[in-house]
């Protein structure tokens, strides 16, 4: 009987989260009171949330791909299996799930944490309570353009980690001399579907929506000092982290079953 | 003029404000004073729609301001400066940026004309030559001046100031005192003050709340605190060493 209470309070608190994040959701989309001032802060935001990240995902793809490649090939030990196998199985492992996934949930390590302390930083000391007696929407100013940054941003960035990725497989393959480059191009080029990267893009957006709007929901209701700004950033990163692979679930279903 | 009508506030059942009936004067400025948990902080983010309140209404020069849709509290809100006890000065945007905000949000001015009202405003404070520079590199008497600057940059009619002195020498707080009444005064502005400081009342107190318990104990001005017989004003008034031996005298 107490393991059923305990149960069912732990899922009316889910539920009454869930509540919050949609209202907030509800605040965010309001008309914004100047659209110059919302697009200022749309182009620092992708600064910030998207360029800012670029090293980062380059560095992640290259050796990502390299390593995917070099797996492929060793694994590819039949004399039935032709090598470009290879190029084949690394473009579609990057592109159909590397790529997207892996790398929106590092971004939401990255963005998601930023995203949280930012904000929970501002609600802490007050900033929060200035915009909202100038007047100001505070929920639609200081989450909306990061929303709007990081669905413009992540699938450009994505685009950059498959063609990184790609390129750090030949290069591994290449050097290690695993796979000779004419097999690897040929692999990439073999059946290829450019549903595949509509596909791996649609659950970009996906991904990017819900790092920067849950991340924004957990700073946005921090209260206290720095050690729940601390925790909000935390909390940001681990359900946001959550929400990409579940999504990641129902979306494959949906869209490739 | 602020008015607040049997304005009641509870958390988690704990009944923080009780029937507060209070108002607050255009041209004065308005102090509510009390000791630490009195309910000061909430009766001044009730009246500044921070907190919904439970009970009774709040009006702003005749208009209700605590049942209103969120619309119409945005609207009033636009004539509203508050000046937070820490500042809350923007960490992103440099002085001259903080002050030019409420200015880019709510006007058509050009960017000529903000630049020209915001350093104004910064030298009405008594501020000069710091535009370019960001909080974290200026001092806190500094961070409230600029502040202030922002919440009077776009000439708001009320102007709200949580603890403006607190974590300021006494020098520093009689500036920030002196700065806010001109303000008040100059621009007739209806000014509430949330304080404990005892040299603020006596400086600046054109009309005084006293918040026990919850309640509004007891009204009146700089002079009549002095002379009241209430115990629980003397004590707070009296608290410390220094103001009982200048009553002594």
């Amino acid at each position: 009987m107490f393991n059923l209470a305990k149960i069912f309070n732990k899922n009316m608190k889910i539920l009454s989260e869930v509540g919050r994040y949609l209202v907030l959701m509800k605040q965010v989309f309001r008309k914004p009171e100047k659209q110059s001032i919302y697009k200022k802060q749309l182009l620092l935001e992708m600064d910030n949330l998207g360029l800012d990240s670029l090293g980062i995902v380059a560095i992640i793809s290259i050796f990502m791909g390299a390593v995917v490649t070099i797996q492929m090939a060793f694994n590819v030990d039949s004399p039935l299996i032709p090598l470009y196998t290879i190029g084949f199985a690394t473009r579609k492992s990057v592109i159909l799930e590397f790529s997207p996934t892996i790398v929106s949930l590092i971004l939401a390590g990255k963005v998601g944490s930023r995203i949280a302390s930012e904000i929970g930083t501002m609600r802490v000391t007050e900033q929060i309570d200035a915009l909202e007696i100038m007047g100001i929407n505070p929920a639609a100013f200081l989450i909306l353009p990061k929303i709007i940054a990081s669905i413009i941003i992540y699938p450009f960035l994505i685009l950059v980690s498959m063609f990184l990725a790609i390129s750090g497989g030949w290069l591994s393959g290449s050097l290690t001399g695993l796979v000779a480059t004419n097999d690897y191009v040929y692999g990439l080029q073999y059946q290829f579907k450019m549903f595949d990267i509509t596909y791996a893009l649609i659950k970009t957006v996906v991904f990017a929506f819900l790092t920067a709007s849950v991340s924004g929901y957990y700073g946005y209701y921090t209260s206290g000092g720095a050690l729940e700004v601390g925790r909000s950033s935390t909390k940001a990163v681990v359900n946001s982290s959550i929400m990409i692979i579940l999504f990641n679930l129902i979306l494959t279903q949906l869209l490739l079953a | 003029m602020i008015e607040a009508i049997n304005v009641s506030k509870s958390f988690n059942n704990h009944e923080v404000l009780k029937n507060i009936n209070v108002k607050f004067e255009k041209g004065k400025t308005n102090l509510i004073i009390g000791q630490s948990g009195s309910g000061k902080t909430v009766l001044m983010k009730c009246l500044v729609g921070l907190f919904p309140i439970d009970k009774g209404s709040i009006n702003f020069d005749g208009r209700p301001f605590s049942d209103i849709s969120y619309e119409e509290k945005k609207k009033i809100r636009q004539e509203i400066g508050m000046l937070f006890q820490g500042g809350a000065l923007f960490d992103s945007m440099n002085v001259e940026e903080n002050v030019v905000f409420p200015l880019s949000m709510f006007t058509e001015m050009t960017n000529s004309e903000k630049i020209e009202r915001a350093n104004f405003c910064l030298k009405r404070v008594n501020l000069e030559n710091v535009n370019k520079l960001f909080p974290s590199e200026i001092s806190g008497g500094m961070k409230k001046r600029v502040a202030i600057a922002r919440a009077i940059a776009a000439n708001p009619k009320y102007l709200f100031c949580d603890e403006p002195n607190s974590g300021l020498d006494p020098a520093t707080s009689i500036v920030i005192d002196n700065l806010i009444s001109e303000i008040t005064q100059e621009y007739q502005i209806t000014t509430v003050i949330n304080t404990h400081d005892m040299n603020s009342v006596i400086e600046i107190g054109d009309k005084i709340a006293f918040i026990y318990k919850g309640s509004l104990w007891w009204e009146g001005d700089k002079n009549s605190i002095l002379h009241t017989d209430n115990k629980e004003i003397n004590d707070f008034v009296y608290a410390t060493e220094l103001t009982r031996r200048l009553k002594g005298k």
